[in-house]
């Protein structure tokens, strides 16, 4: 592609962060007049792009050009008088102020050196009409809608930047409709000659609205193609790296007698959450989960184990039928949950590694029956020696650990409770090779010893090799469960991609 | 456990005791000298356990708190609502027992209101207990309609002026409510889980810890020191003082219990270093005293003190002296 022809530009952008590489040359290109769809991910590198194209980190290499003239962008106000404003998924105005103000703050219509609050008012009225919003300038920004309130915010961006718009995750909030509302003013701005990048999780909506389509995985690109060329499924195979060719199916020997049930939920489900699911957990049993991030994986996880208790359907435990409405529930039955999170919801960052082992245990035998220091030595390093965690010391601190390290200390906390169903939410995401390896083979191991799992992981290939069966995640819904020969990573994108033909809002 | 104590020995805070103890030396040369009369020892050093143990009972119960990632600023109202209360009914004629009891219950019932708030409707600490330190005073004026209450019944005034085997009753109420609050954390699993919710709630929580339960522990057992610390103090002057009691004592308390070495971002927790800590304060208070020196310095110290703490928890000082921080090893040990 010619030069010149983009608004806004990425060179080989690269951003690295202590050892890890966050964006590795990565080339990105805006036209005016034309939706961007960035997707990607968790950790792809979506987030590190936008910041360096809005000033808020500075690239350690490669260039940014904004109408092919290079630029160093120090902060997002100075990106802003480049005309790069961005929303953000959480309205980032002021509530309890009115709406005009809002849209004026910091360079509001003066009379005498006082804000000339009529005009504003006025300037406002006008502004928000090309928005087809009619709502009373003077009314609090907090008492709307949040999809009025991104209006308002899109309004704002626009209003001082005017050539680029970066739009976060806008719609992670917002219903159809709503959504529809917003993709109006979308394509009015992008009539209008904006340049507009839109980051999302939802597929759906990157097809209503993009003309154009950045992957980026790994903080690399893949590829920017143009959205009319593509099918949901080479997307979803861009985003997660899979290659059509590959077929590797399951090594795992369906077996011939099915296990006895463990688990058998029906109809569980979350308002707001997960839509209610029937699934059967066999002991021996390892139960993939796919799906894209915000398909309602981690949700599935976290209703199982009491986290966000369901408030619909029913579950078993070996035939019983149970109630679990907060953690210590699930624990009692047996369940272990590893966070997908390690950092804030997993590790015990100052305790010890020995500590963080234990933590489980003591939590299930309670208050009083403690452990003392050399029972919990002994149990933290009988694990520590089997899931060969990396320590110094079982004293020292677990923060100081690496993820894999952490990781492996987090599953050894919930294997110290001897479970029957082990929940793990990307146990194997950011860690080392080594670790991940480990971390699979105990995985293979429990299962054959009996251990029914619900694994989650982006890693199709991973999910492949161990699961016994897969559960496809879409749109906050158990969509497919596949079995034998139908687990192999093309059918899986299949599933992740299919879509019922109606359209979008 | 041996060994544990051993190592306890060479900490920071029994220096900066023994560090203060010796400047007082120096400016009082009898500083150190203490004597029997009446069946009971005398002596600045013995002043210093005595006027001390009020802020000790509190420092007891704050530390819990505090390695929750909270505080409690209640704690001084609530002594003033404790004594009071204990006062009203000695005065009115019930038994010093049940008087006891009542005042120990309602500091209980202060301390589960506090935790309540923060537990179970999620408020910050520091504005669920802000409401307990200004209503507190209020209700402790309530009950003693405004007036000082004093009173006479002889087994309440022992509690705050009497002795055991010649050591000031209060010292010795603060060192066996140390040992007893510490062999309950430390014997039972409560201390780690108090360290766990501390560090990480969300993580503990996921792991099996019922964090609700384990807060209103914590609260309620802070609001239980304090109605101690307050029946003390009424003891002590033999009059329920609803406006001075335990007033600006939760600040020391917070202080005593930061240079026992709990960071106030919650985490590991030692209940005899707050003690010493709380000591140490006194330490000052009293060398400033019989040294001469006007009082006044005693808050510019005091001031100074806070400064130099703080300074050291900062992440900045401390990476420029690594060497001043706890040995990991032994930090691990406890």
């Amino acid at each position: 592609m010619a030069d010149g022809q983009y608004v806004l530009e990425a060179r080989s952008v690269m951003k690295i962060f202590g050892n890890h590489v966050a964006l590795d040359k990565v080339d990105f290109g805006l036209r005016a007049g034309e939706v961007h769809a960035l997707l990607g991910e968790n950790g792809a590198g979506k987030s590190t792009l936008i910041k360096i194209l809005t000033g808020a980190y500075q690239p350690d290499g490669g260039s940014i050009h904004v109408d092919d003239a290079a630029v160093s962008l120090d902060n997002p106000l100075h990106a802003q008088t480049f005309g790069i404003g961005t929303v953000y998924q959480e309205v980032n105005l002021l509530p309890n102020r009115s709406v005009a103000e809002n849209l004026f703050l910091g360079h509001q219509p003066l009379r005498f050196g006082f804000v000339n609050f009529r005009k504003m008012e006025a300037d406002a009225r006008t502004l928000l009409a090309n928005y087809d919003l009619h709502i009373d300038p003077a009314s609090e920004l907090g008492m709307h809608s949040v999809a009025v309130q991104q209006i308002v915010a899109i309004a704002r961006a626009v209003q001082l930047s005017g050539k680029v718009l970066i739009l976060d995750e806008p719609t992670a909030s917002l219903d159809r409709n709503e959504v529809e509302r917003l993709f109006e003013v979308v394509r009015g701005l992008k009539a209008r000659g904006l340049a507009i990048i839109f980051i999302t999780h939802f597929l759906d909506q990157v097809f209503a609205i993009s003309d154009r389509v950045t992957v980026l995985r790994n903080g690399r690109l893949i590829d920017t193609r143009p959205l009319d060329a593509l099918s949901r499924t080479d997307v979803v195979r861009l985003m997660l790296g899979k290659d059509i060719a590959f077929s590797g199916a399951t090594d795992v020997e369906p077996s011939e007698t099915p296990d006895e049930v463990l688990l058998e939920f029906k109809g569980f489900g979350r308002k707001r959450s997960v839509a209610p699911f029937d699934l059967t957990i066999h002991k021996g049993e390892v139960v993939g989960v796919a799906g894209l991030l915000g398909s309602g994986r981690t949700e599935v996880a976290r209703i199982m184990f009491g986290a966000d208790p369901a408030d619909q359907g029913t579950v078993s435990i070996n035939g019983k039928p149970t109630a679990i409405r907060r953690t210590t529930d699930a624990i009692k039955h047996g369940f272990g949950f590893c966070p997908e999170d390690r950092k804030a919801e997993g590790i015990l960052g100052d305790l010890s590694v020995r500590e963080n082992i234990v933590i489980a245990l003591q939590g299930k035998l309670g208050w009083f029956k403690a452990l003392n220091r050399d029972e919990q030595l002994e149990i933290a390093g009988k694990f520590g020696e089997a899931m060969d965690i990396r320590a110094a010391s079982l004293d020292m601190p677990v923060k100081l650990l690496s993820g894999g390290n952490q990781q492996k200390v987090i599953l050894s906390r919930w294997l110290a409770t001897d479970p029957a169903f082990l929940i793990l939410d990307e146990p194997t995401r950011g860690i080392d090779v080594g670790a991940h390896a480990e971390i699979v083979r105990t995985i293979n191991r429990l299962r054959d010893e009996g251990m029914a799992m619900l694994v989650i992981s982006s890693e199709l290939d991973e999910v492949v090799a161990y699961s016994s069966r897969i559960v496809v995640m879409r749109d906050r819904e158990m969509v497919a469960e596949l079995r034998g020969k139908n687990i192999n990573p093309g059918v899986i994108v299949q599933a992740i991609a299919n879509h019922s033909d109606e359209a979008v809002a | 456990m041996k060994r544990l104590h051993l190592e306890r020995l060479a900490n920071p805070q029994l220096l900066a005791l023994v560090a203060v103890l010796l400047i007082n030396w120096l400016l009082f040369p009898n500083f150190f000298r203490i004597s029997w009369q009446d069946g009971r020892l005398f002596g600045s050093l013995i002043d210093v356990i005595n006027r001390g143990a009020p802020v000790a009972i509190l420092a007891i119960g704050m530390t819990g708190v505090i390695a929750t990632k909270g505080v409690d600023l209640s704690v001084g109202a609530i002594m003033a609502v404790c004594g009071a209360v204990a006062a009203t009914m000695v005065v009115a004629g019930y038994p010093t027992p049940i008087a006891v009891v009542a005042a120990l219950s309602v500091g209980l019932l202060c301390g589960l209101w506090n935790g309540f708030l923060v537990a179970v409707l999620d408020i910050q600490p520091i504005v669920a207990t802000l409401v307990l330190m200004v209503a507190g005073r209020g209700i402790a004026q309530l009950i003693t309609e405004g007036s000082i209450v004093t009173f006479n019944d002889p087994a309440l005034i022992f509690i705050g002026t009497g002795s055991f085997l010649g050591f000031p009753m209060a010292a010795v109420i603060a060192l066996a409510l140390m040992i007893l609050v510490t062999l309950l954390v430390r014997r039972t699993a409560i201390g780690l889980f108090i360290q766990a919710i501390g560090v990480n709630r969300a993580a503990a929580s996921l792991a099996g810890i019922h964090s609700r339960m384990l807060l209103m522990l914590v609260y309620a057992l802070s609001g239980f020191c304090a109605a101690i610390a307050g029946i003390v103090v009424a003891a002590d002057i033999r009059g329920a003082d609803a406006n001075n009691s335990g007033l600006w004592l939760e600040l020391d308390a917070i202080l005593a219990v930061v240079i026992g070495g709990t960071s106030l971002l919650g985490g590991k927790f030692s209940i005899p270093l707050a003690v010493v800590g709380a000591l140490i304060i006194q330490a000052m208070n009293t060398g400033i005293l019989v040294s001469g020196f006007r009082p006044e310095f005693n808050l510019i110290v005091k001031a100074g003190m806070i400064i130099l703490i703080l300074m050291l928890q900062s992440p900045l000082v401390g990476s420029a002296l690594g060497f001043f921080k706890r040995d990991p090893k032994q930090a691990a040990s406890r």
